[in-house]
């Protein structure tokens, strides 16, 4: 067990990488109730939503969600998010565990819209069955038309007879689900879909795969490779950042930034050796330190060992070579495009 | 599980004396608390090593554990077959994945070491004071 933002959760169950491996190519099942749920309801709902966060949430139709910045003025982060519009006046916003509170009030200190901002936290808990045969084992379990659950959007129905809010989003580059519902019967929803999925092999997924996994997929974490210091054009997330959509917290910071170009990108690397590039390793270009390493490891499906790093723009491009400062000793490394893993459509 | 004839480190190595030959390697308790292993890295055949001092590391996919010498010597072989299979570690921690031999300096340092009682009774305490 390691405490994480407050929680304790366990690292592992099985073991990383048969549990990585499960989730590739059948299928795993996460506790993550410790994420934050935070609910705006209201009138002026979307005005805050769209006034906090870089997606244009105008876009979204009930029962549909996206991928999403918290900003600081400065248009960096302060969270990573998504966003479900459940009605034109009530929004949920799925958060990180270990920034729910300071979202919450950063939220309350935007709110000149007059909405209702609650930190819905506890009345959630949130189950992630995750990869290929995630959808035909959750449907042993509920009536909810899943096939009609379009990527990144969510139903309500009834799982082994438990309201849900049933999203079709995840953290692991595979297809798959996150249940929302009363903390009071998280016992019995985790039990009944690993019954459920005993057929189909699912396991019990800890931390340490939900990491591999989603730096395997090229997906951003909060606190490695965005956080108060980074803006969404830099951590190549323009994709959600809406300039468009009109004056939201840091856009004219990020119209400028975009303007002016970058000066640093993450960029993903492949280790050309056996060593392993790991978190908070320096990364050098002709000896000269350009930045560090926001995420590494091995990448057990891909059986490569990868990793996230800022570099300069002008030494970002795929195939340019890098080393990694491995305690001392020069590994040496290759940048490759984002993702590293893609599931075939 | 843990051999009577082995004696073992507080950092969860493992040292089986033979003929002033000792064979090192990490304890079961310490594969375990890595999880899997992927990497090991060893130092070359005729290098020294010194007690209590790291002589390579063992790479989990969620760590990097320094691995101690339990004595000074010289080493005198290493399992390169670790290269390419440094999951033997997890499934047999304390035989065919030892990590290298050394030509003990001074056999009497081994005195100093835990035996697999006491060592036993170690790795039970610290279990107990993780999950407080």
């Amino acid at each position: 067990m390691v405490n994480f933002g407050g929680w304790d959760m366990p690292l592992e169950y099985s073991g990383i990488l048969a549990e990585h491996q499960a989730v590739r190519t059948r299928a795993g099942l996460f506790d993550v109730s410790h994420m934050g749920e935070l609910e705006i309801r209201g009138p002026g709902a979307l005005d805050l939503v769209q006034w906090v966060s870089c997606n244009d949430a105008s876009k979204l139709i009930e029962g549909q969600a996206h991928y999403s910045g918290l900003m600081t003025a400065c248009g960096t982060f302060v969270d990573d998010l998504l966003v479900h519009k459940i009605s034109p006046s009530h929004y949920l916003l799925c958060v990180n565990a270990s920034n729910q509170e300071l979202d919450f009030e950063h939220i309350v200190s935007h709110n000149r819209f007059d909405a209702k901002i609650e930190n819905a936290g506890p009345r959630y808990s949130q189950l992630a069955i995750q990869g290929p045969r995630a959808g035909e084992i959750l449907a042993r379990l509920t009536p909810a038309p899943l096939a009609d659950i379009r990527y990144y959007h969510f139903a309500f129905g009834k799982v082994s007879g438990v309201d849900c809010l049933i999203a079709r989003t995840g953290y692991t580059g595979e297809d798959g689900f996150e249940i929302y519902f009363d903390p009071q019967y998280t016992d019995k929803l985790w039990n009944d879909l690993l019954d459920a999925g005993r057929t189909a092999d699912i396991i019990p997924c800890g931390l340490g795969a939900r990491n591999t996994l989603r730096l395997e997929a090229g997906m951003c974490l909060y606190g490695h490779e965005i956080d108060e210091t980074t803006t969404p054009l830099e951590a190549g997330l323009g994709w959600i950042c809406k300039l468009g959509k009109g004056a939201f917290l840091g856009s004219d910071v990020l119209e400028r930034q975009k303007q002016d170009g970058i000066q640093r990108k993450l960029v993903g690397f492949e280790m050309q050796d056996k060593r392993i590039g790991r978190d908070g390793h320096a990364v050098r270009i002709a000896g000269h330190d350009v930045g560090r390493v926001t995420s590494g490891g091995p990448a057990p499906f891909l059986k490569k060992n990868i990793g996230m790093a800022y570099v300069p723009l002008e030494s970002s491009a795929p195939g340019t070579a890098i080393d990694i400062d491995v305690r001392g000793q020069s590994g040496s490394a290759r940048i490759v495009p984002l993702p590293f893993y893609k599931r075939a459509a | 599980m843990y051999p009577a004839d082995y004696r073992y480190t507080k950092q969860h190595e493992w040292i089986d004396v033979k003929s002033g030959i000792g064979t090192i390697g990490i304890t079961d308790y310490a594969q375990h608390e890595l999880g899997d292993v992927v990497f090991v890295e060893l130092p070359k055949v005729g290098a020294q090593v010194k007690t209590g001092e790291s002589f390579g590391t063992v790479e989990s996919v969620k760590a990097v554990s320094e691995i101690f010498s339990p004595v000074s010597g010289e080493i005198v072989e290493i399992n390169s077959a670790l290269a390419d299979t440094p999951d033997k570690i997890n499934t047999e921690p304390h035989s065919s994945a030892w990590l290298i031999r050394v030509r003990l300096g001074d056999a009497k340092e081994i005195a100093g070491l835990m035996d697999a009682v006491a060592y036993q009774a170690y790795i039970t305490e610290a279990a107990a004071g993780a999950a407080h």
